[in-house]
Formats: C-alpha cells, structure tokens, sequence
C-alpha cells in the first residue's frame, strides 16, 4: 500500500521536474542573451547601418528589412487564411472534398521551412523572374504561416456559437451578412491573435528567405520591393558563421539575437494576453 | 444583382479561396520535382539515395546523399529520446496535475518555447554549448551530434507537449472517474486510464515532433558541424538534409548539376515530412470520433 504512493510521489515529482527544466530552458537562453546583449543594443545599434564591412554599426537595414518582409507576409496570409478558416467552417459540408482540403492544409503546416525557401526560389524568384526581392521572400513567408492563420481563424469562428449565427438567419438576414456582420466581428480578437502570432513567426524565420530575399549587406534601404534586404534573423546567421571577424562581432551578434527575441517572443506576448483577455470578457 | 446571385457568388469563390492552400502544396510539388529532376539525367536514382560520397563541387561531382540522410535520422532520432519524455510529462503536469494558475503560466512559456526563432537557438547552441562541450568532454568539436540534437530537441517539444496536451484533455472525464472508483491512484488513474486513453494523440504529437526536427534548418545547419560523412560516435559531426540545402544553394551555380542535386534533396525532405504528416493526419482522423461509448 505504502509502495503505490510512494510511486505515485517519485512520480509526481518528475514529472514536475520536467516542466521545470523547461522553464528554466527557456529562461536560461532569454537571460543569457540578455546579460550579453544589453551593452551592444543602443540607440545608435538600432538606427544605425553596419560600417566596416559589418564589424561596427547598428542593424537598422536588417530591422527595415524584417519589417517589410513580415507586412508583406501577413497581407498576403491573413486575408487568404480568413477566408479559407470561413469556408471551412460556415460553408463546407462534411465530405471528400473537405477531407482533401484538410489534409492539405495539414500536410502545407509540415513543410519544412527549408523547403519552402527551395519553392520560393524555384517559383518566385526564378519561374516568375522576381528576382530575390522583398515580394519574393514576402510571399515565401506569407504561404509559411498561411495554415497557422488557417487554424487560428478556425478556431475563433468554432467558438461563436451557432444560437448567433440562428438567430441571425431567423430575421431573414442572408448568409454572406450572417458572416460578415455577425459571426466575424465575434470572431475577430481571435483572429487577431492568429494574426499577430503568424507575425512573430515570420520574422524569425530564417530558412525561406536565405534564397529568396535576404542580402548580405545592403547600404541603402530598399526603394521597391524588388529590392533585396537585410533581415534579423540571416543578419545573426551570417555574423555567426561567415566571414573572417566572428570573434570580433560577437557583440554584435548578441545585440541582433537580443533584438530578433525581444521583437518576436514580445509579439507572441501580445498574442497570448490578448488572447488571455478575450477568454475572459467572452459573454457567451 | 439579386442576394441570391450574391451569395452563390461568394460561396463559390471562398471555395475557391480556400482551395487555394492544396494548389500551392502541389505548386510545391511540381517546382521541387522541375528543378530536383533533371538530377536524374546525370545519376541514378539509387545512386543519388544510397551513394555515400556528397562530394557536389568536385571534378567529377558526386551526388551520393545517404551520408545526409544518415546525419537527418540521427539527430532526429536523438532529439526524440529527450523530447519525448519532457514533451509528454510536461503535458501531464498541465493537464492533470498542475494547478489553475501554474498551468496558464506553463503553456504560455511552452508557447513562447514554440516561438522561439531557429537561428537564436542555434546560436545558442554555436557560442555557449559547443565550447563549453569541447572543453568538458575534451572534444575535437563542439558543433556535434549531440549539440544538435539537445537543441532539436527544445524545437520539438512544445509540439509534443502542445498536442499532447490537447489529447490527454480530451480523455473523458468519466474514465478517470470510474479508475478512481475503483480505488486506483492518481497515478495509476494517469498511467494506466488516461495515458492509454490518449495513445493515438500522443502518437500524433511525436511524429509531428519528429516532422518538425527532421526539417528544421537553421539549427543543424550551425550547430550539427557539417560534416558529410557517416559518423562513427555521438561526438561526431554530421551535416542533415536541410543544412546542405541552406549551405550550399548559394554557392552552386544556377541550373547546375549541384543546384539539381539540391532540389533533389529538398524532394526528400518534402516526401519524409509529407509520410510523416499524412500518418499523423490518419490517426488522429480514425481515433476522433471517440466519445464515452467506444474503447
């Protein structure tokens, strides 16, 4: 008898061991990179281009850059992901043509990141001639986070209940205004929260846009979106592993990993309270 | 034009929208296998899968990829050893165990895990593990298998745990119930009622976390140390699929045989994570419809 709890407490304690390493995983590599980096980021790191074949200067190409590609990206993903998430769920019947569908957007989410960069070129940049450009590495990153918009906005527009979109249909209202002005603007923090949490995605991810949009080193910003950028994430990559000075900059690469994870795990923080608030003032 | 126009309209072009996702992942297909094919002219299929020297910018080139593959399946198959378990046991913790406000704090620090760019954790994994590995294990190289892996393994297991988490949640209330009744303990009632309750979400959960670390780039492609050979030791160096392609698809040279060879490699990794999805999708799509009646 003695024994059962005993195991039950040998248990209990690993398994909460293990949310602990977790923790402390992620608080480790925020705080290492904190205690690293804060001395590099100023204001000057901030607005400032790289000098001396990037061993001083800021990084606020690569920031412009990461800017754009992931405005481009979210312009492109969010209005197609809203409008699959609706068609799945207030249109579609239950049928092979759904299952198909699912199974699509399912399979598109496993792609593997680096493929998606390898599509990019062979369609983008090389089968439509767009070179490697802003547009280019937008669009890459904009299919990247499509099935996650795809399953956030499903699951805001699941969580409107149906007594709304009845009663709406009650009063004669057709199903296109039911949608549009009923069942979307309930469902639209939680769209929001997808939204913003496909933002942060993308600009950490470096993989798509290596081949698609990112430059070495660019002086100027860009003046078109066939320009090619800097980006935070490629910017750490080739200060980290390219190049004769990485012992020298690793200043600067701390200061550019500082900044990448403040812009994106601040974003997901958004994206998680504000999800936590429209939790809770739901009236339904 | 009459509403009824309107919305037939709107309902066949959201269709259409929609069905937008499945054509680009057959846009996907059609370009990987446009540029990856004409490879084939040059070298076997079976030379290419199983020949074991990646020697792509010689004279003559070689194209053999099984040393990438070798390298993809190891650091994989190590991750999994160390994302399993916390991916699972975590998940545990959040779903029965934690209490309320622990629990929100744990799945938002799994979440912001998830968010955590690839190339931070490979950093990481550069200018803090691999020196301090070198030196602790007196190692020709830090950039190893091992380093690899553990930081892999931080990439998977908010999968892991995420979906998990979402399986064991789903397990009926009545069965824990009735393990209780019965006089099983809390931990009995996890292992033996709940756990197996959950089996084909947990399933779900390490093969997308298995899909998810057999594709990842940046991480291996810093810290996995680039080796292309088969190594002989957990401290060697490897070089996966994805750290090839990220690599060396600036260097080679546009509609070369290397640039085909390339693709090529990217039409393995897409077909792996595709099997690995669709199995995925298979099971948790069999084991839904499991309400209080079934099992």
């Amino acid at each position: 008898m003695k024994w059962r709890y005993l195991r039950q407490g040998l248990f209990f304690g690993v398994v909460r061991l293990s949310a602990l390493i977790i923790t402390l995983a992620l608080m480790g590599i925020i705080v290492f990179l904190l205690l690293n980096g804060f001395r590099a980021v100023t204001w000057d790191f901030l607005t400032l281009p790289p000098t001396d074949s990037m061993t001083k200067g800021g990084i606020m190409p690569a920031i412009v850059g990461t800017f754009y590609l992931t405005v481009g990206a979210i312009s492109v993903a969010l209005p197609l992901g809203v409008v699959s998430a609706i068609y799945l769920t207030e249109y579609a019947k239950q049928g092979r043509l759904i299952r198909i569908l699912r199974v699509g957007v399912n399979c598109l989410a496993g792609v593997p990141s680096v493929v998606f960069g390898l599509f990019g070129l062979g369609f983008f940049v090389v089968f439509l001639k767009f070179g490697s450009s802003i547009l280019a590495g937008a669009l890459t990153l904009g299919i990247l986070i499509l099935p996650t918009i795809i399953g956030a906005a499903e699951e805001a527009l699941k969580a409107v209940p149906q007594t709304f979109r009845e009663a709406s249909l009650a009063l004669g209202v057709s199903k296109w205004r039911t949608i549009s002005r009923i069942v979307l603007p309930s469902a639209l923090p939680g769209i929001l929260t997808g939204a913003i949490l496909g933002v942060g995605r993308a600009a950490g991810e470096t993989a798509p846009i290596m081949f698609t949009a990112a430059a070495f080193f660019t002086a100027l910003l860009p003046k078109s979106i066939f320009d090619e950028v800097m980006a935070l994430p490629y910017h750490i990559y080739v200060l980290a592993t390219a190049g004769t000075h990485i012992e020298q900059t690793r200043p600067l690469q701390y200061g550019t990993a500082l900044v990448l994870i403040a812009l994106v795990l601040g974003i997901d923080l958004i994206a998680i309270v504000l999800r936590g608030m429209v939790r809770r003032k739901k009236r339904w | 034009m009459t509403s009824r126009v309107r919305e037939i309209i709107i309902r066949n072009l959201f269709a259409f929208l929609a069905f937008i996702s499945v054509m680009l992942l057959g846009l996907i297909v059609l370009f990987l296998f446009r540029e990856g094919l004409p490879l084939f002219k040059q070298i076997s299929v079976n030379r290419f899968l199983f020949g074991s020297a990646w020697y792509p910018t010689y004279n003559p080139p070689e194209y053999g990829i099984w040393p990438l593959i070798v390298g993809s399946v190891i650091v994989t198959a190590f991750s999994c050893l160390i994302a399993v378990p916390f991916g699972l046991l975590s998940a545990v913790y959040i779903s029965e165990i934690a209490p309320a406000w622990i629990k929100e704090i744990l799945k938002s620090i799994i979440e912001l895990l998830a968010g955590l760019p690839s190339v931070v954790l490979g950093f990481f994994g550069m200018v803090i593990l691999a020196p301090w590995m070198q030196e602790t294990f007196d190692l020709p190289t830090g950039l190893n298998i091992v380093n690899a892996s553990l930081m892999l393994a931080v990439m998977a297991i908010p999968t892991i745990s995420s979906i998990s988490e979402d399986a064991l949640y789903a397990v009926p209330r009545e069965y824990k119930e009735a393990s209780y009744a019965l006089g099983a303990t809390k931990y009995e009632t996890i292992v033996k009622v709940a756990i197996p309750a959950a089996l084909s979400g947990i399933s779900t959960a390490v093969i997308l976390g298995m899909s998810r670390a057999i594709g990842e780039t940046m991480v291996v492609l810093m810290v996995a140390g680039g080796a292309a050979a088969i190594p002989r030791g957990i401290f060697d160096s490897v070089r996966p699929m994805p750290a090839s392609i990220a690599a060396e698809m600036g260097e080679a040279p546009f509609q070369s045989g290397h640039y085909h060879a390339l693709f090529a490699t990217g039409i393995v990794l897409f077909i792996i994570t595709l099997i690995f999805n669709l199995i995925a999708d298979h099971i948790s799509n069999r084991f839904k419809e499991e309400g209080s009646g079934t099992l």
